[in-house]
């Protein structure tokens, strides 16, 4: 060869082709899903004209109102308690002598990662189910909160761990030597140095608790309909665009949350 | 060079560092007891691995002493934390703090130590000026030079006015000319601050050109505490001639030896008198070194005490080194010239030449 060169993959053949299929399949049913909630018509299948009354009436509908205001208590309330516990559990296992026992504990924070979600979602139930009828407790919205807080933590804490870990350990040496104590090296060098990955661990937090499905629908009792279930119970009856019009305002919920951590995360890395 | 008690700012004594457990463990530090004076200027030399950074972490109270005591100023300091010791570090990779501006970098230390507001102010003032980092000073860290972060990291370690500055091979980052600015620089700050160096490198010529003192260190033990001269012309042993500058070793056995001096016999039955340190006791085959300088190239093979073929010449601008192949063998044998405008006598390769020496050049050391 002329000159040495590093594989592009670019220059593989059907490169081009196999990427625009991927990004076909994975957007194109997302793209009619949102085309649809502009639909005049009232079926989801069969194009009339534009409008923008299936938003106006979703805006209107309380039930949608009711739900949104669920899973918004429930993500927020998941999302800052899950931040907090993955927070603490990083820096216990990043800045601690290493110690016996550590590889366990990591592997218990991220159980729920592995565990197939329905697994989770039974057990959950069940636990539940035992509390209620041996001890007679039920926390009500707390139940959810709960459940998805531990299965939100291991999302939080990945990104602050990577932050943790890439941080350089002798600014806080560098903080030591400059007589702050322990407490005012974390509070003036190490926390402010962590927020970018903090940020990013509760964005991804709250998107996962935000459209859960699985776990929500098995422990969710009268009255503590979400987002989700809101939307599976509408699809099983006559489906009209305004639940095209609920998806898309998901979705772009969703979207906004993870730009927002995007943009957090590569600005850190400059 | 006799010790002044009750002038030292730092005092080791019998430390021990060990690292791991068990069968893993390794003595970093074995058993190192050294005096650094008030305002001195104090450099740890050697090779890495020597346990010279082990050292200077231990004085600033990242790790603790696994036996001995440390004083500062007589008070023993190895069990307090870092933030509890009057000792501050400029760190190899300076560790500024990205978060923060130059003048804020510089107060923290300050700020940690509850100084009242207007006292940091004035006081990051004169570090920047100090410095020259004045026109810098509300930038981020990130935005600025390495040469420029150098002169942060130094201003931030000496604002809180330590009693000892310990720097941690804080020009190795730097390309050559900059470090040689920075040389001249840090000795300017050490005059005009008073504080002590604590100095940790394992270039030797820094060493030399910066040091009032200078400790040897190899394999977790200091080798030799002394000024640059003493260090250089007197090295106590073979491991210290190798390390600082260039040394040629010669073989030879000794005949006879009064008062410091040994008569030493080369192969080729040419003898000279050659000193050795104090408490060593050297006999029969023995090594001496000379240094490339120490030693002189005469045309006339019959004046030299060893003789030997030119195998190589190498110009340096300043001056030439000539290799030169010894008749009985061994090592080549470097003789270093200063060029002058008038060179008198040119050599060519494959001329046989005599190898003189400079009175007092030869030393016999410990292998």
């Amino acid at each position: 060869m002329a000159e040495p060169r590093i594989m592009d993959i670019k220059d593989q053949p059907g490169f081009r082709s196999i990427a625009v299929i991927c990004l076909l399949v994975l957007y194109t049913p997302v793209l009619i899903l949102m085309v649809f909630s502009l639909n005049s018509g009232s079926l989801v299948t069969h194009w009339e004209g534009v409008t923008l009354n299936w938003y106006g009436s979703a805006f209107l509908n309380e039930e949608f109102h009711n739900a949104a205001k669920n899973t918004l208590i429930i993500s927020v309330t998941a999302t800052i308690v899950s931040t907090i516990c993955a927070t603490l559990a990083a820096i216990g296992m990043t800045r601690v002598k290493p110690w016996r026992g550590l590889a366990a504990a990591f592997m218990v924070i991220n159980l729920p990662l592995m565990v197939p979600e329905i697994i989770t979602a039974v057990a959950t139930l069940s636990f539940f189910a035992l509390i209620a009828g041996t001890l007679g407790l039920n926390f009500g919205i707390g139940n959810l909160i709960l459940a998805h807080t531990v299965f939100c933590i291991p999302f939080a804490y990945m990104p602050i761990r990577a932050r943790l870990e890439d941080m350089d350990l002798t600014l806080e040496y560098a903080a030591a030597d400059l007589y702050a104590t322990p407490w005012n090296a974390f509070k003036r060098i190490t926390l402010p140095l962590l927020v970018p990955g903090i940020m990013s661990g509760a964005a991804l937090a709250f998107i996962v608790s935000f459209d859960d499905f699985t776990i929500t629908q098995l422990v969710a009792g009268p009255g503590q309909t979400t987002l989700p279930l809101y939307i599976w119970n509408q699809i099983r009856r006559p489906m009209t665009p305004e639940i095209n019009a609920i998806s898309t305002i998901l979705l772009l919920v969703s979207i906004l949350f993870v730009t927002v951590s995007f943009l957090i995360a590569r600005r850190r890395a400059k | 060079m006799p010790e002044q008690p009750g002038k030292n700012a730092i005092e080791v004594r019998g430390v021990r560092k060990v690292f791991g457990t068990g069968e893993n463990q390794v003595a970093a530090l074995d058993t190192v007891s050294v005096s650094i004076r008030e305002n001195e200027f104090f450099t740890l030399l050697g090779p890495s691995g020597c346990g010279k950074t082990t050292l200077l972490r231990l004085i600033a109270g990242f790790d603790f002493p696994t036996a001995g005591e440390i004083l500062l100023h007589g008070q023993d300091i190895a069990p307090l934390p870092p933030y509890k010791r009057p000792v501050n570090t400029v760190f190899q990779s300076y560790a500024l703090f990205p978060h923060m501006t130059v003048a804020q970098n510089i107060g923290f230390g300050l700020e940690m130590l509850g100084k009242p507001k207007a006292e940091i102010e004035a006081r990051v003032a004169q570090m920047l000026k100090l410095v020259k980092m004045e026109a810098l000073k509300a930038r981020r860290t990130s935005q600025i030079s390495g040469g420029q972060q150098q002169r942060v990291a130094l201003a931030r370690a000496l604002a809180p006015q330590p009693k000892v500055l310990l720097l941690d091979e804080p020009l190795s980052a730097l390309d050559y000319k900059l470090r040689k600015e920075m040389q001249i620089e840090l000795k300017r700050l050490q005059n005009e601050t008073g504080i002590t160096f604590i100095f940790v490198t394992h270039d030797q010529e820094e060493a030399l050109t910066m040091s009032d003192r200078i400790a040897v260190m190899s394999a977790g033990k200091i080798l030799q505490v002394g000024t640059p001269r003493d260090i250089y012309d007197r090295p106590a042993e073979r491991f210290v001639a190798d390390f600082i500058g260039e040394t040629n070793f010669l073989p030879g056995t000794v005949v006879s030896k009064q008062a410091g001096v040994a008569t030493v016999k080369f192969a080729s039955s040419a003898t000279i008198s050659a000193g050795y340190p104090e408490g060593f006791n050297p006999t029969g085959e023995v090594t001496l070194v000379v240094r490339p300088e120490h030693a002189d190239l005469v045309s006339d093979p019959a004046k030299g005490t060893i003789t030997g073929t030119l195998s190589n010449i190498v110009y340096f601008g300043t001056d030439t080194h000539y290799h030169v192949k010894l008749d009985g063998g061994g090592e080549n044998f470097i003789v270093r010239h200063q060029n002058s405008r008038s060179s008198a006598v040119t050599y060519e390769t494959g001329a046989k030449v005599g190898i003189q020496f400079e009175e007092d050049a030869a030393r016999v050391l410990k292998d």
